[in-house]
């Protein structure tokens, strides 16, 4: 039709580009009118076929939304039970190194490199799913939530010690939690016996030239703190008590925030998770998190 | 009313001889035998590897071309190969016009085989004209069905070569025979089966005139002296039918015998001029050629030029003057330009193939935490060490770390594992978790180099990290 030119002379006709001598649809926009250029007949195939497909499409999977829900579909496929077959596969393949983790001591899993790197990946899942809340993406911690990278434990670093822990918790609900309770000495000691104590804490690693605070301070201590701490502040894992003459400490080592410690106790409290997680998922978390650096 | 659609008129290129039609054949055989020949190429190299020469190795990750080994890191090797081409695409069209689309595309190679099995089959245009305008007899149906055939063998071997590229050709030809293939390799042999029938047999010159965006930016190199088809319009016009023994007085060569028309492949009347659907495959030139000789004048009416040297043929004749012989300036700024970019980049791969390291070693810091403080005081940081042995050896390293004073450096893993015997299969990558401790020297980062020594070569690979402290 383009090329017999039907409008031609004929005002009321279509209109007929001078130039190419090609009809025009009619549109104009400042001038630029638009010619009637057919696409080619392999597009309208593809276009149609396009269609066809679509139609195809919605008799086979949901496509359209109903009132009280969406079309099934021929063979009523869904992303919920694609996923469900996928996880299926994901489950058969990791059966057998279950099995064999469930078997293995802790031993046996750090003689077995696929082993223990299988322990290591799924307790990694397993920390990320419920530890990172308090203990940090990396484990690394914060004021009040231990860091587990380091060689510091309250009760225990080896990997069976960390198992028992996560086991238990500290100050939970478990009838055999880790039941550390550290006195509130804010009522038995004076606020400059606090002081002087908090001076003697804070800087008894350190070679510091005896001031009479810290004197009077570590007079405290023996009397006070020893008994939990230990005459030289290395702690006691069994009670849970603190090491004090290292580097790190879990709420601070400044002469304010341990003048607070002495005064008010601090007692941070770690849910037992023997009743959330599997066995096996306790046991792979403890592998990672002893895996993480400081482990003994 | 709009039209719906533009009915595309079927082209039936007519058989011609000459030199341009043998230099057609002669790529076509070339180029097809490489693409069909080339996997089954070998090349030892030693136990453990495939000896496949040419061999894109998907699942071991691996690319292998003669004495060459890539692996994914080493993928810009692939990029520089692709911009060399592109450039090569480039300066090839700035001297020579679309030397490719006539001679060496694949799309032109397999539609002059499909064409050929067509006139093998059918006969030349007019027979197949005929037999397409004519009713459905049974002969009709019988060479219709053994062109498609043929058509549908060729496609599966073109699928069939493809997958070769991608598995050892051997251990996949004897799968093949006992049709027993992954259902990947299938799928592929199919689509490619179909895409080539489809292609060279149905779509043909309309893939060079709607979908390929070369033929549609190739004007951008062109300049006034690439090779293009050029009709000698100043000695061609007038046209006219001519009979033997009139005399050429007072008139053009041409003869207007429409040979090159019917022969061209892409149906374009190339004494209209240049046009963009033109592929200067030179079908044309031989054909008129051809008749040139018949009537007894010279050849050349349709010759490859230049736009500058006809021009200045053109001027001269209007002048009065002899024309000049036409010259081809080879050195042009943009052909040296493009030859520039092709030796910088063939250069910098070149350096890259022979300075390609045997042993690679990336260091990741841990970000979480970036440090760890120990009781005595200490600090701590780790790192993942990935160790890449491109070797086709079994290798054993040892780490040392410059730039820092540590205590110690310690290896996280199972069982009984030192820094100083890491251990990386032949041709893999190994995975370490190392612990570097020292004394606290000062705040922030400070940058270390991990040196990763090979212990039965002494050789060296290093990477760049750093070691923050609080």
């Amino acid at each position: 039709m383009t090329k017999d030119h039907k409008g031609e002379g004929n005002p009321s006709g279509p209109e007929v580009d001078e130039v190419s001598g090609i009809q025009t649809t009619g549109h104009e926009w400042d001038g630029l009118r638009e010619l009637d250029n057919p696409a080619p007949r392999w597009w309208l195939i593809v276009w149609m076929v396009s269609i066809v497909f679509a139609v195809g499409y919605w008799v086979i999977y949901p496509a359209w939304p109903t009132l009280g829900g969406h079309t099934k579909g021929l063979f009523g496929w869904t992303q919920f039970e694609k996923l469900k077959v996928e996880q299926g596969e994901i489950f058969a393949r990791q059966r057998e190194h279950r099995r064999k983790f469930h078997a293995a001591s802790f031993e046996q899993v750090n003689q077995d490199p696929a082993l223990f790197e299988f322990a290591r990946a799924g307790g990694a899942v397993v920390f990320k799913e419920n530890c990172v809340a308090c203990h940090g993406a990396g484990g690394e911690g914060r004021k009040g939530y231990p860091n587990l990278n380091d060689d510091d434990w309250l009760f225990g670093g080896a990997v069976g010690d960390i198992y028992r822990t996560i086991q238990v918790g500290s100050r939970s609900t478990h009838v055999d939690t880790h039941a550390a309770m550290m006195p509130a000495f804010g009522a038995m000691l004076k606020p400059q016996e606090i002081d002087d104590l908090a001076t003697y804490v804070g800087s008894m690693n350190a070679s510091q030239p005896p001031s009479v605070a810290w004197t009077n301070g570590r007079v405290l201590f023996e009397t006070n703190c020893v008994s939990c701490h230990g005459a030289m502040g290395e702690g006691n894992r069994a009670l849970g008590a603190p090491q004090l003459n290292d580097a790190i400490w879990l709420y601070g080592g400044d002469h304010d925030t341990l003048v607070q410690s002495i005064t008010k106790s601090r007692a941070g409290v770690m849910p037992a998770w023997e009743q959330r997680l599997s066995v096996d998922d306790q046991r792979m978390v403890a592998v990672y998190v002893h895996s993480l650096g400081g482990g003994e | 009313m709009a039209q719906l659609f533009e009915k595309a008129e079927k082209i039936y290129p007519r058989r011609v001889s000459g030199t341009f039609r043998n230099l057609k054949w002669a790529a076509m055989i070339v180029l097809l035998g490489i693409y069909y020949g080339a996997p089954w190429l070998r090349y030892d190299r030693g136990p453990h590897v495939p000896n496949q020469a040419i061999f894109v190795d998907l699942a071991g990750q691996r690319g292998y071309f003669f004495g060459i080994e890539i692996w994914p890191q080493e993928v810009y090797l692939l990029v520089g190969l692709l911009i060399l081409a592109a450039i090569g695409l480039f300066f090839a069209t700035s001297l020579l016009g679309r030397a490719w689309c006539g001679y060496a595309c694949p799309q032109t190679v397999w539609t002059d085989l499909f064409v050929w099995v067509e006139r093998f089959v059918q006969g030349d245009r007019n027979a197949r004209k005929r037999l397409d305008d004519g009713p459905w007899t049974l002969e009709k149906i019988g060479k219709k069905t053994l062109t498609h055939a043929i058509w549908l063998v060729i496609g599966a071997l073109t699928g069939g070569a493809w997958v070769f590229y991608f598995n050892d050709a051997p251990t996949l030809a004897e799968g093949l025979v006992h049709l027993d293939l992954p259902a990947s390799v299938w799928s592929w042999i199919v689509a490619l089966t179909l895409s080539t029938y489809f292609m060279a047999g149905f779509a043909r010159e309309n893939i060079c005139k709607y979908v390929c965006p070369y033929a549609r930016f190739q004007s951008a190199m062109f300049d006034r002296d690439t090779l293009i088809i050029s009709y000698a319009h100043e000695r061609g016009e007038p046209r006219g039918k001519h009979k033997r023994g009139d005399s050429w007085e007072g008139r053009g060569h041409c003869i207007d015998c429409d040979s090159c028309v019917v022969v061209c492949p892409m149906g374009i009347d190339i004494r209209n001029g240049l046009q963009f659907d033109c592929i200067s495959c030179g079908l044309c030139i031989d054909a008129c050629n051809t008749v040139m000789e018949k009537v007894m004048l010279p050849r050349g009416l349709i010759h490859y030029d230049t736009e500058n040297n006809q021009e200045q043929r053109f001027g001269a004749l209007r002048a009065g003057q002899l024309p000049p012989k036409g010259r081809m300036r080879w050195i042009r700024p943009r052909t040296v330009f493009y030859a520039a970019i092709m030796s910088l980049v063939g250069a910098l791969m070149l350096g890259a193939i022979l300075l390609r390291s045997e042993t690679d070693v990336n260091v990741i810091h841990n970000r979480s935490p970036q440090y760890v403080r120990l009781s005595s005081g200490d600090i701590r940081n780790n790192y993942q060490l990935k160790v890449l042995n491109k070797t086709h050896f079994d290798r054993s390293y040892d780490i040392a770390v410059d730039g820092l004073r540590p205590k110690n450096i310690e290896m996280l893993a199972a069982g009984d594992v030192k820094v100083s015997a890491m251990a990386v299969p032949a041709n893999t990558v190994g995975e370490f978790r190392v612990q570097v401790i020292t004394a606290p020297v000062g705040a922030g980062r400070t940058p270390v180099t991990f040196r990763l020594i090979d212990r039965s070569t002494g050789k060296v690979a290093k990477h760049a990290s750093y070691f923050v402290q609080p």
